[in-house]
C-alpha cells in the first residue's frame, strides 16, 4: 500500500483509468451497462475502502479486478448462468489481460460511442459519459438538458446499441477515415460549447468542458497517431486553448483578437500546437478541414501583435478551405480576412452574399455590425449589432456587442 | 441477426420505375454471400385492407392503417452479424432501389 493521498488517488485514477476500465469490461461481457455500473461500482468502492485501507499500488489493476468482480455479481444477481455466453465470460474474468489489448478497447469504445447510427447529441452524451467517465447531472448541465432527460437519452442509446448490434469494433481501413471523422465532429462539438458557452446562467468558458475535448482528442491521438486530421484537430484546440485567459476580460467580456494581451497567451499550449502544425506540413499530404484552421490558428499565434498578422497566408488557407468545404460560414470568416486586405467595404459585399444562408446567426450581423461601424455607417451598424446581441447566447460575446454598440457616435 | 429493410417511398416524389434489374442483382448478390432472407415488393397501398377483430365483431377497413405520404413499398429480411454489415448493405440497397430504407432489429 502507497502513501499517496487517498482522495487524490482516486481523482486521478479516475481520471487516468475509467475508460479503460469501461473499455476492457465492455470486451470481457459484451454489454456498455454493466460495464458502465460495474465501473462506477468499483470507484464507488474505492473511495470507501482506500482511505482506511491505502491506495493499492496498482490503482488500475484494483480497479479492474474490483469493477469485473461487480460486473460477475450483478450477472449472477441476474441470473444468466444458463446464459452460455456470460458463463464463458465469467470463467476468464480474472484471467490476464493479453498485452496492448486495453488501448484498442478504448478506441473500440469510442468508436462505439461515436456511431453513425446514433444522434449526435447522443454521441456526446455517451461519449462523456462512457470514456470521459461525466457523471449524468453534470452531462445534463453540460448542455442545458434535465438530468432525467439526458439518463434517458444515455440509457435509449445503449439500449440501441444492444438491439441493434452496433459492434464493438475498430472500423474496417475502409470506414475508417469517415468514422474517425465522426469521432472527431463529437470531439469539436464538446470543445465548442465549451469554448463558446450558451446560456445567461453559464460561465462564458466552460474549462471542464474545453479540457474534457482536449483531453479525449489527446487520447485518439495517442491511440492514431499517424492520423493527420485527429493531430490537426488537437492542434486547432490547443491554439484556441491558448488563448482563453485573454479572451475574456475581468468583467467578463469577450477581447477580440486585435485586442488581447498576447504576453497572457499560453506559450507551451501554443508551442505544442505549432509543433503538430510543422509536423503535418512536414507530412506533405493534403490537409483536411482541421488542420487547415489549425493552420489559421498558427498564423494568428505567430504574430507579435495584430499589426503583424500575415494576413494574406490567412487568406490563403480560407481559400484553400472552402474547396474543402464550401460553407457559409467558411465564406464569412474568408471575409474577415478579406476585410483586413482589400478594406472592410469589399469585405461587406462578400458578407452580403450570405443573408439568405446565415440572417439567423449572430455572428453574421455581428461581422456586419463591424464592418460598417469600421466604414463608419453607424446607423445600419447599431442594426446589426442589435440583431447580434439578439441572436447570441454567450454572455461574454452579449457583453461586447453591447458595449461596441453604445460606443456608436 | 436479422435485420428488416423497410423500403420507404414518396407519393409526391416517387422513386424510379425503372429499378427491377438492378434489385434483381443486388439479391443475388445477397443470397451468394449469405445474407438474404426474404424479400417482396408491396402492391400500392390502396390494396390494403385493415382487420380489426379485438371487440365482439371482426370489422373491416378498406385501405391502409395509416394515410401519410411516405409509405412502405417494400421489404427486406437480413442475416448479418451486426449493425455496421446491415448498414453497409443498406447503404447500396438505397441506392440500387432509388429509395430512402430504414433498418430495424428483430428481436
Amino acid at each position: 500500500m502507497s502513501a499517496a493521498d487517498p482522495r487524490e488517488a482516486i481523482t486521478r485514477a479516475h481520471y487516468e483509468e475509467w475508460a479503460r476500465v469501461v473499455a476492457s469490461l465492455t470486451r470481457r461481457f459484451g454489454d456498455l451497462d454493466i460495464a458502465e455500473e460495474a465501473a462506477a461500482e468499483a470507484f464507488a468502492t474505492a473511495v470507501e475502502r482506500w482511505p482506511a485501507e491505502g491506495v493499492p499500488p496498482n490503482p488500475g489493476a484494483w480497479l479492474t479486478t474490483t469493477a469485473n468482480r461487480k460486473a460477475i455479481d450483478r450477472i449472477r444477481r441476474e441470473n444468466k448462468r444458463d446464459d452460455k455466453q456470460a458463463e464463458a465470460q465469467m470463467l476468464d474474468a480474472d484471467s490476464p489481460e493479453p498485452l496492448g489489448a486495453i488501448d484498442d478497447d478504448r478506441l473500440r469504445l469510442i468508436f462505439t460511442c461515436c456511431h453513425p447510427a446514433l444522434a449526435m447529441e447522443t454521441r456526446v452524451a455517451l461519449t462523456l459519459r462512457m470514456v470521459g467517465g461525466l457523471t449524468v447531472p453534470e452531462i445534463a448541465r453540460a448542455f442545458l438538458v434535465q438530468e432525467t432527460a439526458m439518463g434517458r437519452r444515455i440509457t435509449r442509446a445503449k439500449a440501441k446499441i444492444k438491439a441493434a448490434r452496433i459492434p464493438y469494433r475498430v472500423p474496417s481501413a475502409d470506414d475508417l477515415p469517415a468514422r474517425v471523422s465522426g469521432v472527431l465532429a463529437v470531439l469539436f462539438l464538446v470543445f465548442n460549447e465549451g469554448y463558446l458557452a450558451t446560456g445567461p446562467d453559464t460561465n462564458p468558458v466552460r474549462l471542464d468542458l474545453t479540457a474534457e475535448a482536449i483531453r479525449l482528442t489527446r487520447l485518439i491521438r495517442a491511440l492514431l497517431p499517424d492520423d493527420g486530421e485527429v493531430a490537426g484537430l488537437l492542434a486547432l484546440m490547443l491554439l484556441t486553448e491558448a488563448r482563453r485567459t485573454a479572451r475574456i476580460s475581468a468583467t467578463g467580456e469577450l477581447v477580440t483578437l486585435d485586442e488581447q494581451d498576447r504576453g497572457a497567451w499560453d506559450a507551451a499550449l501554443i508551442a505544442e500546437g505549432h509543433r503538430l502544425v510543422r509536423e503535418r506540413l512536414a507530412a506533405g499530404v493534403a490537409p483536411g478541414r482541421y488542420q487547415i484552421l489549425a493552420a489559421i490558428n498558427a498564423v494568428h499565434t505567430s504574430a507579435r501583435d495584430i499589426r503583424h498578422t500575415d494576413w494574406s497566408q490567412v487568406l490563403a488557407l480560407y481559400d484553400q478551405l472552402v474547396r474543402l468545404d464550401a460553407s457559409p460560414i467558411v465564406a464569412l470568416n474568408r471575409a474577415i480576412a478579406v476585410a483586413e486586405l482589400d478594406g472592410p467595404e469589399v469585405a461587406l459585399a462578400a458578407v452580403d452574399r450570405l443573408e439568405d444562408k446565415l440572417a439567423g446567426y449572430h455572428a453574421y450581423h455581428a461581422t456586419r455590425a463591424d464592418l460598417l461601424r469600421r466604414m463608419g455607417r453607424s446607423q445600419k451598424s447599431r442594426a446589426a449589432y442589435d440583431k447580434a446581441i439578439e441572436l447570441a447566447g454567450n454572455t461574454a460575446e452579449i457583453a461586447y456587442l453591447t458595449r461596441r454598440r453604445d460606443q456608436l457616435g | 441477426m436479422q435485420y428488416l429493410i423497410s423500403v420507404i417511398d414518396d407519393k409526391s416524389n416517387p422513386g424510379s420505375t425503372d429499378r427491377q434489374p438492378a434489385i434483381s442483382a443486388f439479391n443475388e448478390r445477397l443470397i451468394a454471400e449469405g445474407y438474404w432472407v426474404f424479400a417482396g415488393g408491396l402492391a400500392d397501398t390502396d390494396a390494403a385492407t385493415v382487420i380489426d377483430n379485438r371487440g365482439e365483431q371482426a370489422v373491416f377497413s378498406d385501405g391502409p392503417f395509416v394515410e401519410s405520404k411516405e409509405y412502405l413499398a417494400g421489404v427486406w429480411v437480413w442475416e448479418a452479424p451486426d449493425l455496421d454489415v446491415a448498414l453497409k448493405l443498406a447503404t447500396e440497397a438505397s441506392k440500387v432501389c432509388d429509395r430512402k430504407v430504414e433498418v430495424r432489429p428483430f428481436r
